[in-house]
């Protein structure tokens, strides 16, 4: 039987290499774009699995909000990297450390 | 009457120091000295009109703070009358005279304007001693006291130019200071001791306060004696008395109506008026009165040795007013107030008179200040050799012996050292020889002065000499009025202050003495009799009792039975301190009953009334010899006595003493904190932290940013694993 602890579980390892893809990712900046979506599913599941646990709609409500929201921003993040990729011709995120103090 | 009085030289102040420039200059001028003459006048009036009886006029309130309540207010006597009199008069005819002596004065180049504020800074200066004078509490009196002492900064220091003149008014300021510390401590302890700073009540609590311990500075003092010996260091500061004196003769940098206005006539009385202000006080300190005596007596030998030697004309009559304050707190300091009062008045009158001939000495001679450059001036300028003649003769003490026929200071003086033979504290037999001593020498440096500037050959710049002109009617006139006073004063004033002890007693409102006790010793069963009887000069305890007795009776049917039980209780309260100390009796000054130097003092042997006129004679006598007959015996008797000669010429190194043992080590200290307090501890903190840690961070921090996004991700990743670590383990969110 498949319970709330095997969700869990899921999202854990979800999120955690969401994470992981966000700083042991040297190449890419779409590579951080995917771990983020990772992390926002991660949120997801989890909310999905305690909606059902609770016999509670909100948290599945909730969920569709942050889809939306992903979309959006996975849109504007990839115009965002058109932009640089234009302007710097590269999308190499060790080339990126312009804010160096 | 009073208020125009004492607000007149304030409106004259504000108007001329800063309306000149709406109304013109001369318009300004006028003003003040108009405003100052309208209140001499009323003084007079008010003087004269006097009946004795203590006044009080209120104004406003001021400061009610706890139980400190303080307000704006005339406290009108006799003692009053009399400082109004001395102030406005000499006050209003320096205005006057500085139409003349201002006039062109070298320090100031062409179209430079400074006689407004001149004339501003000296009525504010009247205003702030009438504010003294007039005080009925001990806070406007301290009001009157500053204002008096930053009056007298401005005005010395008002050649700003000259570098000597400003060191003058910075030091009269902080040795005034000093001074005034003590006069703060002992309004301070009075506060503490009577919980209130008003005349009337402080008044009242001499007796409990002779019988009061208090401890201060570690170890216990009788309060009377303590608060007469504190109020005492404010009036030797005031009144440049031994140790305190120093800054006196400085203040000669200032313009020389200033120098007849504040430092002979007016401010350096404060300290003698506060001592007689206070006499209810002073009455309960035999010790501290013993001091007070010591120390006038040493002060009036110690400066009349110095003005022997001095060459600058006015610093001679500088050490000569402080010599005479030395003689006013002597009378003081044996509890002849009135004598101390008396010898006020009449210095006054011929102080102010030297002073401003000299001024016109001094005007007519370009503003040369040394007596060796003067010499036979008197057919120069007839009119003020005659002043300063008169002034002499009044100074030094000329009159008829044993009858009270001569020149103010003759009798005034007489009545000082009479009252001093006479004294009964353990000090008053060296102040009688210390004063008779002073009078010689007084005469002496007195007569050296006329000699030098008046008589002789001339001296000095020829050209200045061929020039000297007798100076303008305005500087005339006030020394013309100021010599009938120099005359007159001491004959027409004797009765009243040091005659026969009734009139002496009347003239201030002192109820008598007989009368006093049996007030006492009826207890409260004739205080009504007595209250009416002698007025507010009767006021005691037992009075106060009756007053809140018929409160009490009145509070019955309006307030209910609880005010009249407090103020029956209150009542009681003063029926039983009048039973244990009497009421004190005071009129403007309080002689203790059994204070009898006054009378004891008439009856003084031939051989004392006749020792200051022989003094006199002798300091003549040698002054002509040394410089008429022989002008060549000064300089060798200088010569065969050169220690000495220097020893007083230094003014008995008492500057140099001062400046070893306070003034190098406050400015070695001033250096050592400047050098390594500020520069060193905070200035160097705050660079050290601004300049060298701040930057160190910075660059700590600035290492911290690579510039990675990963970095920054991994950052935010183990700060959230912080934060929920912390929440778990705490259990924040719950």
């Amino acid at each position: 039987m498949i319970g709330l602890e095997h969700y869990l579980a899921v999202a854990a390892t979800l999120f955690v290499i969401g994470i992981f893809g966000l700083f042991l990712n040297r190449k890419n900046v779409i590579i951080l774009l995917m771990s983020i979506e990772l992390i926002l599913l991660a949120v997801n599941i989890n909310l999905v699995a305690f909606s059902s646990f609770l016999n509670d709609l909100t948290g599945q409500v909730f969920t569709l909000f942050v889809l939306t929201v992903a979309a959006a921003e996975a849109a504007i993040g990839l115009a965002i990297l058109v932009c640089f990729f234009r302007n710097r011709g590269t999308i190499a995120v060790e080339d990126v450390n312009n804010m160096k103090g | 009457m009073e208020t125009i009085i004492l607000f007149a030289p304030m409106v004259g102040a504000l108007i001329c120091g800063f309306g000149w420039k709406f109304i013109g200059e001369q318009a300004a001028m006028y003003t003040a000295t108009g405003l100052l003459f309208l209140s001499a006048l009323l003084s007079w009036v008010v003087f004269l009109g006097f009946d004795g009886v203590t006044q009080n006029i209120q104004i406003l309130r001021w400061i009610e703070s706890g139980s400190l309540s303080t307000s704006w207010g005339i406290r009108l006597d006799r003692l009053t009358a009399i400082m109004l009199i001395v102030v406005t008069t000499i006050s209003a005819l320096v205005h006057l005279y500085s139409f003349g002596y201002m006039d062109h004065d070298p320090q100031w180049r062409e179209g430079e304007v400074f006689k407004p504020r001149f004339f501003a800074y000296l009525s504010f200066f009247t205003f702030a001693m009438l504010m003294l004078v007039t005080a009925d509490n001990l806070v406007q009196m301290f009001f009157g006291w500053e204002g008096v002492g930053v009056a007298s900064y401005l005005l010395i220091g008002f050649y700003y130019r000259k570098p000597s003149a400003n060191a003058a008014a910075i030091k009269a300021f902080v040795v005034n200071r000093v001074g005034d510390f003590g006069f703060a401590l002992g309004i301070f302890a009075l506060f503490f001791l009577t919980d209130s700073v008003s005349f009337d009540v402080i008044f009242q609590s001499g007796p409990e306060l002779a019988a009061t311990q208090l401890t201060f500075l570690w170890r216990d003092w009788n309060a009377a004696e303590l608060v007469a010996f504190l109020l005492f260091i404010g009036a030797m500061g005031k009144s440049a008395q031994l140790f305190l004196h120093t800054w006196l003769p400085d203040a000669m940098e200032g313009p020389t109506p200033v120098s007849a206005l504040i430092h002979a006539a007016t401010m350096v009385t404060a300290g003698v008026f506060l001592v007689c202000r206070m006499s209810p006080i002073m009455e309960f300190a035999p010790n501290a009165m013993t001091f007070v005596t010591f120390i006038g007596a040493s002060t009036a030998f110690f400066a009349a040795t110095v003005g022997l030697v001095q060459t600058d004309i006015k610093r001679v009559i500088a050490y000569s007013t402080c010599s005479q304050l030395g003689y006013m707190f002597v009378a003081a300091g044996v509890g002849v107030y009135s004598v101390a009062m008396f010898h006020l008045l009449t210095h006054a009158f011929f102080k102010a008179m030297l002073f401003l001939g000299a001024g016109s000495v001094i005007h007519a001679m370009h503003h040369e200040q040394d007596m060796r450059n003067f010499g036979g001036l008197r057919h120069k300028i007839p009119l003020t050799f005659g002043a300063m003649m008169i002034g002499t003769l009044a100074i030094t003490g000329v009159g008829i012996p044993l009858t009270h026929i001569g020149f103010a200071g003759f009798l005034s003086k007489d009545a000082v050292i009479e009252s001093a033979w006479a004294g009964t504290n353990s000090v008053s037999g060296y102040a009688f020889w210390m004063l008779v001593i002073a009078a010689a020498m007084t005469s002496f440096y007195s007569w050296r002065l006329m000699f030098l500037t008046f008589y002789g050959t001339p001296r000095g710049d020829q050209h200045t000499h061929d020039h000297a002109h007798e100076s303008p009617r305005a500087m005339l006139i006030p020394l013309g009025v100021l010599a009938v006073g120099s005359v007159f004063a001491g004959m027409v004033f004797y009765g009243p202050f040091f005659g026969d002890h009734d009139r002496v007693n009347r003239f201030f409102g002192i109820p008598h003495h007989a009368e006093a006790s049996a007030e006492g010793h009826n207890g409260d069963g004739h205080t009504e009799q007595a209250a009416t009887g002698h007025g507010e000069a009767g006021q005691g305890v037992a009075s106060e009792a009756q007053v809140v007795l018929a409160a009490a009776s009145n509070g019955g049917d309006g307030h209910g039975s609880d005010t009249a039980q407090d103020a029956a209780s209150k009542a009681k309260d003063g029926q039983a301190a009048a039973a244990a100390f009497g009421p004190v009796a005071y009129g403007a000054i309080y002689m203790a009953p059994d204070n009898h130097v006054m009378d004891d003092a008439h009856h003084a042997p031939k051989w004392v009334k006749v020792s200051p006129f022989i003094a006199m004679a002798l300091g003549f006598g040698l002054s002509w010899l040394m410089y008429i007959r022989r002008p060549d015996l000064p300089g060798k008797v200088a010569a065969a006595n050169w220690p000495l000669y220097q020893f007083l010429l230094n003014k008995w190194y008492f500057d140099e003493i001062y400046d070893f043992l306070f003034i190098r080590p406050a400015r070695a200290l001033g250096r050592l904190l400047w050098k390594y307090g500020d520069g060193a501890t905070i200035d160097g903190g705050i660079n050290g932290l601004a300049m060298g840690i701040i930057p160190f961070l910075t660059r700590l921090a600035g290492r911290a940013q690579s510039g990675y996004l990963f970095h920054y991700a991994f950052a935010m990743v183990l700060g959230i694993a912080a934060l929920i670590t912390l929440m778990t383990l705490t259990g924040g969110a719950e």
